[in-house]
């Protein structure tokens, strides 16, 4: 299966990726990710017909219960964040109401 | 004491003796820092004074007779490896000013056995690149040729340990991040099986493909830091229980040799060809093998490894730690902040994975890529299979060329190839080591390349064996 050229929108892929990008650095962009696809897909001619073996390690989780008593990080945690209240972290409001 | 000759295993003989103390060892790493690291930029931050007290520490175990085989060892930790209380900034703005609030499990083994850190070494911003020309911090300087890069991503801890600023150093390795660098700066690098050693503290990059290893001066050395720090980890669910350890001597190394001849320089396939027949002279048999997948692993690699960053990257947001630039909407807050924080690489690969993940992308790119992994296991697995009589170890270069001039590879597809023979062990998830084959010779200067050794998952005895017979040979 070969795929026809792939149309790539950065700027669609930045607002996914949550990342600023700008005037030269957007151009430049839009030449090298396009040379990295045509380069990647060189896998579409390997051969895939190996079987897929069972993995050793599935689902590893530890045991239910409280992994350390609460709070003991907490001052070390939020002594790292940007902004805080009290114990949180303060965020700026995600919802906000549209004014009419 | 003499650095030329100084490994792990020599000053541990000679600190036990008290032949010198843990304090006056580290004071002489610490006073080569002083004087040479300015030139070369190997580390981000020097902790002298704590460097010090942990000697003194060290020192009062030897005293006691409670030495262990790192205890007043001096060490440098590559910057995406956290102690806590420490920066720990992977090289980029983006964490500048973060300070760990954990040990990595490797830390807590370290300093369980008494170990000294000099400081943090430098690093292609979150482990991504093969030159620290990625480095926010400005790059480190090759110490067998300041004109050239030292590799990368962890070119900070090979330069170190190649210029006497630490005894030895941890590195981490997602597509060669430690091998290219130990062979680029003439030492030895060792990326362990993939389980083999705790990523609990480890700047996550790409986690399918993370793992944290040794660079040293001997295989010896590489062998007493990897026996210190792996083990199973209840925080990281990948690692696996210790096997039962393949003691016998390994006898045949296979080469393919189709897949090497594609852009490898001619001087560094002799040197390779050279260094199999001394490996031949001690009674190993050196044989062809066809492996045709291999030649996929470097383009598997820049779907998997970029798709995984993305994901794994989208954690810096700005919200609870790192660099966070104030905007009007929280929306804001995120482009902002990952636009400034993150540098062009890291910005170029998070879009690649947010491509090779998207809806309509992803089984072409992803998923395929997945599939041809599986390929490249089976490949691996078939070479090494005792059943139908296979090989012991795998043999290539370990890059197709010596260190390269800053700005040499500025096109991103350039500096990738470099990753060209070093991708397929973090793909199939084998322990793979450099070790030193000689130098070959660019404008004059004589530059190290290194031999790299594939064993089967769990082999890591089998790369030391073979490793300690080319470095006697």
């Amino acid at each position: 299966m070969f795929m026809s050229e792939p149309k790539v929108d950065v700027r669609a892929l930045a607002v996914l990726a949550h990342i600023e990008v700008r005037g030269a650095e957007l151009e430049k962009l839009e030449q090298e990710i396009p040379n990295i696809l045509a380069f990647v897909e060189t896998i579409q001619k390997a051969d895939i017909s190996a079987d897929t073996p069972a993995p050793e390690l599935r689902n590893v989780m530890r045991d239910d219960g409280e992994p350390h008593e609460s709070g003991m990080y907490t001052e070390r945690l939020l002594a790292q964040a940007p902004a805080r209240k009290g114990d949180r972290i303060a965020v700026k409001q995600v919802i906000s109401r549209e004014k009419s | 004491m003499n650095f030329k000759t100084l490994t792990i295993a020599s000053a541990r003989r000679a600190l036990d003796a008290k032949e010198y103390s843990a304090l006056e060892l580290t004071d002489a790493y610490l006073k080569n820092i002083a004087a040479r690291d300015g030139g070369i930029h190997a580390y981000l931050e020097v902790w002298e004074s704590a460097a010090r007290a942990e000697a003194r520490a060290a020192d009062e175990r030897i005293a006691c007779g409670g030495s262990h085989p790192l205890t007043g060892i001096p060490l440098a930790v590559k910057d995406n490896i956290l102690i806590e209380g420490r920066v720990a900034s992977a090289a980029s703005k983006l964490l500048e000013n973060y300070r760990a609030t954990y040990d990595a499990t490797v830390i807590k083994k370290l300093k369980a056995q008494g170990a000294v850190f000099l400081g943090r070494t430098n690093m292609d911003e979150f482990a991504m690149g093969s030159s620290t020309e990625h480095s926010a911090f400005g790059p480190t300087k090759n110490p067998r040729d300041p004109s050239r890069v030292p590799g990368g991503s962890s070119g900070g801890s090979a330069a170190a340990v190649a210029a006497d600023l630490a005894l030895a150093a941890l590195g981490s390795d997602t597509g060669g991040s430690i091998r290219q660098p130990a062979a680029l700066t003439g030492i030895v690098g060792l990326k362990p099986t993939y389980g083999a050693v705790s990523r609990f503290g480890l700047i996550s990059f790409a986690s399918s493909l993370d793992q944290i290893g040794p660079l040293t001066k001997t295989v010896g050395d590489a062998k007493m830091l990897f026996d210190s720090i792996r083990g199973q980890d209840e925080n990281d669910s990948t690692t696996l229980p210790e096997r039962p350890e393949n003691v016998e001597k390994p006898r045949v190394i296979g080469t393919p040799r189709d897949f090497l001849k594609e852009g490898t320089e001619p001087d560094v396939l002799v040197r390779f060809e050279e260094t199999l027949a001394k490996l031949r002279a001690r009674g190993y048999e050196i044989r062809d093998i066809e492996m045709p997948n291999l030649s996929y692993a470097l383009a598997v690699y820049y779907i998997l490894a970029p798709a995984e960053a993305s994901t794994n990257l989208a954690r810096y947001d700005g919200i609870r730690y790192g660099l966070s630039v104030p905007a009007d909407s929280i929306q804001e807050v995120y482009t902002k902040t990952r636009g400034a924080g993150f540098g062009r690489e890291v910005r170029r690969r998070i879009l690649l994975g947010t491509f090779v993940l998207s809806a309509g992308y992803a089984d072409a790119y992803y998923r395929r890529a997945r599939a041809v992994q599986n390929a490249i296991r089976q490949e691996f697995a078939r070479a090494f299979d005792p059943s139908t009589d296979g090989v012991d170890a795998i043999a290539t270069p370990t890059t197709p060329a010596p260190a390269f001039k800053f700005g040499a590879k500025s096109d991103p597809l350039a500096m990738y190839a470099e990753d060209i023979f070093s991708t397929s062990a973090n793909i199939a998830g084998t322990p793979a080591i450099s070790v030193p084959m000689g130098a070959v010779v660019r404008d004059g200067a004589d530059l190290p390349v290194g031999l790299q050794l594939i064993a089967p998952q769990g082999g890591e005895e089998t790369l030391f064996k073979i490793g300690a017979d080319v470095e006697s040979a």
